[in-house]
């Protein structure tokens, strides 16, 4: 066959004009009205959504019931607040997954429960570093500070980057009672005194000059210390150790009670 | 239909578009793709009944065979202990100090401890154990030990930490800042004192009696370091953080002091023993000596 043939055998085009009543049915009428196609898939995706994603705001075992999970303390948000500002989710993941790798390096498996204050969460999508779902508590604040200083101090393979600048950087929270109602808005359970308190919480929980006053009773589990070896200021470096120190310690994940709900649970 | 018109070379329908004299044709899916299209709706369908799928009002689909993720992981750890069963349970029963007479155990033991150190320890002190003078990170290779180092008195350590807050048992010594206490001449002679012992400098009398007063009743009166309160052997030739007059002075005026974090909780307590056999291997392992008085030593020969 030559192009030629092909060129001879399509009829003459004024020949026969196309009838589309005749040749447009079924799925092709869907095909060929935009506006159709528009209204249609929406309705296709909207299935999905709600069959997928509305359940989860309703049914009881989204979130496991755990005991020892609390609002994050005004410090700890500051620094969660520095964590997200520099980036740290774009290499660290807060995320253990329920595979024996993962169970084995970094301990128990992550549950929703423990990001169940995060706006927004944290898990992240990438491991660049290691995931830090549990290192509170892992190393010492002096760790934490010389290898947020300089990483390859500590870890010689680190490709991670310096940021000593948060020991120089004292911290400045313009409005930490408003950041807690912003947060008491979409969910998290501060109380009216926690509030009132959040100016003084914020620098008690790192500065020793500063009476804790009932921190540590409306926190439960919140540790107390100048975190960053420089006891005179409050740095964001108090910020980010306090907020890593007390990541993935809340939760007591191995106590019998916690350990019976999982092992019990089904459609999940 | 008398519209229908066929595009000979091919036999295929055309659509009825055309542009400048190009038609277009309704070529069919081919048959491979459609086939595999259907195929994968059956398979859905056939997934949805066997595993979770949709979450409902009371909880999600459970699915015919019962599979969770978490089921999954618990079926493996079960495996996985399984075949570590027989070591750790001889791990547990043999009380610490007797590990070593039983050498293919110990070997085990030490074994598991590396893994183990590899994942959990060498942040602080390297994959090597050598630890960093300069971020005060102790050696396990050497014969120096703050708080002992028999195989017992590392496995305290390991479990309880050192400075850990919240834990009452935890070793617990504050070396005092002599900043403002000690006067700038005072200083410097107990720091030529301090260098004199391992031999670093000529000795210094007035160091001597500052040492004494301020330094002796945990150090030692000849600089040899106390054990209960952890404080380093000052006689020999290995430093903690550094033996240059700089870093002796800033660690009287303004000491830093480490911190090691408890593992009981985070590793079960046989993971703790081969942490504990492997830096007892390190190099620097002394004997323990049973003192009948300590509970903590009482030999448990029942499972």
């Amino acid at each position: 066959m030559t192009d030629k043939d092909n060129v001879t055998s399509a009829p003459p085009l004024s020949e026969v004009p196309p009838d589309v009543a005749a040749t447009v049915k079924g799925h092709q009428r869907l095909e060929r009205n935009v506006t159709l196609l528009g209204a249609i898939s929406l309705v296709v995706v909207a299935i999905g959504g709600i069959v997928e994603i509305a359940p989860l705001f309703w049914i009881d075992n989204t979130i496991e019931e755990v005991e020892g999970m609390r609002p994050y303390t005004p410090l700890e948000q500051a620094g969660r607040d520095i964590y997200v500002r520099e980036g740290c989710y774009t290499c660290h993941s807060q995320m253990i997954r329920p595979f024996r790798d993962e169970v084995e390096r970094y301990g128990h498996y992550s549950l929703a429960a423990e990001s169940m204050y995060d706006h927004p969460f944290q898990w992240g999508s990438k491991r660049t570093g290691p995931d830090l779902a549990r290192v509170g508590g892992r190393y010492s604040d002096e760790w934490h500070v010389q290898h947020l200083q300089n990483p390859q101090s500590v870890v010689p393979q680190s490709i991670m980057p310096q940021y000593g600048f948060l020991s120089e950087t004292s911290l400045k929270v313009p409005d930490p009672e408003g950041m807690l109602k912003a947060l008491r808005i979409v969910g998290v359970p501060y109380t009216d005194t926690d509030l009132q308190m959040a100016e003084q919480d914020l620098i008690a929980q790192a500065d020793p000059d500063v009476p804790a006053g009932d921190l540590e009773e409306r926190y439960p589990g919140a540790q107390v210390r100048d975190f960053d070896g420089d006891p005179g200021r409050v740095t964001e470096m108090d910020a980010l150790v306090a907020y890593l120190q007390m990541l993935g310690t809340l939760v007591d994940v191995n106590s019998a009670a916690a350990q019976e709900e999982l092992a019990t649970e089904t459609g999940r | 239909m008398g519209n229908k018109r066929i595009d000979e070379p091919t036999g295929t329908e055309f659509v009825g578009h055309e542009w400048d004299g190009i038609e277009e044709l309704n070529t069919p899916l081919p048959r491979w793709w459609l086939w595999t299209f259907y195929a994968t709706v059956v398979w859905a369908i056939g997934y949805v009944i066997l595993f979770p799928a949709w979450p409902l009002i009371e909880k999600g689909t459970e699915g015919v065979l019962g599979w969770t993720s978490r089921g999954q992981l618990a079926e493996e750890m079960a495996v996985a202990d399984q075949a570590r069963a027989t070591v750790r349970e001889e791990i547990a029963r043999i009380p610490l100090e007797r590990l070593s007479e039983n050498a293919p155990l110990m070997q085990q033991a030490v074994a598991g401890g590396r893994a183990a150190f590899q994942i959990h320890c060498i942040q602080c002190h390297g994959s090597g154990a050598a630890g960093s003078q300069e971020l005060g990170y102790p050696n396990l290779n050497d014969d120096d030990w703050l708080w002992g180092g028999d195989i017992r008195a590392i496995e305290y350590t390991l479990t309880h930490g050192i400075r850990q807050p919240g834990d009452n048992q935890t070793r617990f010594s504050v070396m005092p800042a002599f900043e403002g206490i000690l006067s700038q001449p005072e200083v410097n002679s107990v720091v030529d004192h301090v260098r004199s012992l391992s031999g670093l400098g000529e000795p210094n009398a007035a160091g001597a009696a500052v040492f004494e007063q301020n330094c002796a009743v945990c150090h030692g009166p000849n600089g040899e370091g106390m054990r209960e309160f952890g404080a380093p052997d000052l006689a020999d030739a290995i430093w903690l953080r550094g033996s240059s007059r700089e870093a002796i002075t800033a660690q009287i005026l303004n000491p830093k002091m480490g911190m090691m974090p408890k593992w009981e909780g985070r590793l079960d307590p046989v993971t703790i023993s081969m942490l504990a056999a492997y830096v007892h291997s390190l190099g620097g392992g002394e004997d323990f000596i049973e003192v009948a008085e300590d509970p903590e030593v009482e030999v448990d020969e029942q499972p």
